[in-house]
């Protein structure tokens, strides 16, 4: 690697992350740490019923038995559970706000710059939005016109009252309190999230968009999404995320179930940019994440899109349970990693019923001292006759003291399985740099476009409208906070 | 002056590659290079787009009334200068279009000109690859990827061509086309010429000349230019080899 690319690759690693700000907001938080007595506060803050507040409590009763799962490529301090805020609220935020005219300004404001309009007039156009500010959901836009169809889209919380049957039926179904350390602890003290009903037959006309703010300080989000598709229904859901930054690691445990019947279709997308550490490795989000879909009926498929950019730690695993026969599950993911932050992130996949295909395209891009991590688990049931996986991870380095790794497991009991693998590890290439420059590209503008040519095939997947703001945000990456 | 090439000598990993060579082009001047194998060819040529593997020992480089070694590798493109590589690069998932379009777009941005938008650009791509007989599927490719050597020097040309350069140098670009190709990139070459703009074509072969006639031929071995003349250098070759001018 010549002098210039290194050079080029500094100034990359120079913090620019633009959400860093913080929102100066009265809010309201009980005392530091985990306890029954936090839950109990949060239960009552969010007036659910006795049997919600019994399902949190068996969780935590759960969790304090358990140990967080160390077999991730990661290493950071032990996490100190009674030293994170588990509820934080801009104060008067007892009830929903019926509509924009009872919500604080300075958070309108806070949601504008950062290119979330909330005003009906400026609002997205085709783009339905859920927005989360810590622990509460601040709005939700397009309601009514999804309450025409049938459709439900609101804030898990609101769900907890209005749904009761569904939330019963299906809260913990596909990642069971019980499963580990951080889906036992999220089920105790979730705070808020999306959730979303899509009735028989209905194709969702737009795409449901929920927006995760963190901005208090030494606080968890620890957020809750359900999303059913019931038969032959179809929905796009996307996910997006930022932090201020600080100096002090930020916990970050989210729950997200998928079930999709009969004939269903469910495509979930994630634009991951919590704020990811400074150049030295100081401060970010540590990101524990669950993410699970349960194609529970035939002929059922469950789409998985991430770009994850943000974050000090990533671990996370969108994963796909293909249990209805002929059913397809899929896991598209970009990770970039800078600096010192560390991402272990991939899929499973577990094939049940017959027929049914999983695929899984991988691209993990390494920069400064980050480490980058795929994992993933594609497993074969006995009953899985003639399922098929194909597995694509790709690694680029960037830069001599990063790290790419390929962790990828095969568990196959079924032997009509077929089962595909590929993967491949490569460095920037001096000579496409030479030749990008020497047609008149710029250091930057050269590395940019050869690592969005990279993860091309990923960014594709992503909805229209936002396939462009994620082909920025890789480019914004390479040049500022990420690389 | 347009290029002004004096006592230029360049090592690399201690070997030294060029001695002292002199060389000057003149606006609208066609000039060719013949040398053996390893006579230091290619890397005159990567020394004027400026690839930084070498050291400069001595020497000046005038360009456009520029310090050439002021300039660095996407400032002399800009400038102007364009490299017809031999083995082109491939660059998956970039597709051709946005890449030629930035490409456009950063030298006018240079020269003080309007961007081109998408819209005109598109047309005036699509305009030059038919005039080189390039198929309108290549351009929905990604950048050299899944080429024939054939297509990769054609679409060269067609970047050449697209960019308009005041000097083109192109790299063996004859090494592994057919007649036909040559043909066609030759052709391609021809209808670029002007009297504003200058060729420097280096080639082992003296085949490429029977397309295109240089003003002036030189010989370049071990480093050093060693003799220069017209068209008939290429003929004595042609019939004796480099044997006698080594």
């Amino acid at each position: 690697m010549n002098s210039e690319t290194l050079n080029t690759l500094d100034s990359y690693s120079k913090n620019k992350y633009k959400y860093g700000f913080v929102t100066d907001i009265d809010e309201e938080k009980p005392k530091k740490g985990l306890n029954e007595d936090i839950i109990k506060f949060i239960s009552l803050k969010k007036n659910e019923p006795e049997w919600m507040l019994e399902w949190r409590l068996k969780a935590f009763s759960k969790w304090k038995k358990m140990k967080e799962p160390k077999w991730a490529n990661l290493s950071f301090p032990e996490i100190d559970y009674q030293d994170i805020y588990y509820y934080s609220a801009p104060k008067g935020f007892e009830k929903k706000p019926k509509d924009l005219s009872e919500v604080d300004p300075k958070l309108i404001e806070t949601y504008n710059k950062l290119g979330i309009p909330l005003e009906e007039q400026k609002v997205l156009a085709g783009v339905a939005v859920d927005v989360v500010f810590d622990s509460v959901s601040v709005a939700t836009t397009y309601k009514s016109e999804l309450e025409k169809l049938g459709i439900i889209f609101s804030s898990i919380g609101e769900a907890i009252q209005k749904h009761p049957d569904l939330i019963k039926k299906y809260l913990g179904s596909v990642i069971p309190a019980g499963d580990h350390s951080f889906s036992a602890l999220n089920s105790a003290v979730f705070t808020d999230g999306s959730f979303v009903y899509i009735p028989e037959g209905v194709k969702c006309p737009m795409e449901l968009s929920t927006y995760f703010r963190i901005n208090a300080e030494n606080t968890g989000q620890f957020e809750r999404t359900l999303i059913i598709a019931d038969k032959g229904s179809y929905v796009s859901y996307l996910e997006g995320c930022t932090a201020p930054k600080r100096d002090d690691n930020q916990l970050h445990a989210a729950n997200v179930e998928l079930i999709a019947l009969e004939d269903a279709e469910i495509k979930y997308s994630t634009v991951q940019n919590w704020y990811p550490g400074d150049e030295e490795g100081k401060g970010g989000i540590y990101n524990f994440v669950t993410k699970r879909g349960l194609c529970a009926g035939k002929n059922s498929k469950i789409s998985w899109t991430q770009v994850e950019t943000g974050s000090a730690i990533t671990w996370k695993y969108p994963s796909c349970i293909l249990k209805g026969d002929n059913s397809i599950g899929e896991f598209y993911s970009v990770a970039i990693t800078n600096n010192f932050q560390q991402a272990d992130t991939g899929t499973k996949m577990t094939h049940i019923g017959k027929n049914t295909k999983s695929k899984i395209i991988s691209k993990g891009i390494s920069l400064g001292r980050s480490q980058n991590t795929y994992r993933g688990e594609v497993s074969f049931l006995r009953k899985a006759e003639k399922a098929r996986n194909y597995t694509q991870c790709d690694s680029l380095l960037v830069g001599n003291q990063c790290g790419a790794h390929t962790v990828p497991y095969i568990d196959s009991k079924n032997n009509t399985a077929v089962i595909e693998h590929e993967a491949s590890t490569s460095k920037i290439n001096e000579d496409q740099l030479y030749y990008c420059r020497q047609r008149g590209l710029s250091h930057e503008e050269a590395v940019s476009l050869i690592v969005n040519g990279f993860c091309k095939q990923v960014l594709q997947e992503l909805p229209m409208e936002f396939a462009v703001e994620a082909q920025k945000l890789v480019s914004i990456s390479l040049e500022g906070s990420v690389g | 002056m347009f290029l002004e090439i004096k006592d230029l000598s360049v090592k690399i990993e201690n070997k030294n590659i060029l001695k002292s060579l002199n060389l000057n082009i003149n606006k609208g001047e066609v000039h060719a290079i013949m040398g053996p194998n390893g006579s230091g060819k290619s890397t005159l040529a990567n020394v004027l787009a400026g690839k930084e593997d070498y050291e400069i020992l001595n020497g000046k480089i005038n360009f456009k009334d520029n310090d050439l070694f002021d300039l660095n590798i996407e400032e002399r493109a800009q400038e102007g200068m364009f490299l017809a590589f031999q083995y082109p690069v491939e660059i998956p998932g970039v597709n051709i279009t946005p890449f030629l379009h930035s490409a456009i777009n950063s030298k006018r941005k240079r020269m003080n000109e309007e961007e081109i938008d998408n819209l005109s650009f598109a047309k005036l791509l699509k305009s030059k690859a038919s005039d080189l007989g390039i198929n309108i599927d290549m351009l929905k490719r990604s950048v050299n990827t899944g080429f024939s050597g054939g297509e990769k020097k054609r679409y060269e040309i067609l970047q050449m061509s697209i960019l308009n350069p005041d000097l083109a140098i192109l790299d063996e670009t004859d090494s592994g086309l057919d007649i036909d190709a040559l043909k066609i990139v030759t052709d391609g070459v021809n209808k670029l010429k002007t009297k504003d703009n200058s060729f420097l074509i280096i080639t082992h072969y003296q085949k490429l000349l029977d397309y295109i006639k240089p003003d002036y031929v030189h010989v370049m071995v071990n480093g050093s230019i060693v003799k220069s003349g017209g068209s008939e250098i290429a003929a004595e070759i042609e019939k004796d080899g480099f044997q006698k001018f080594q």
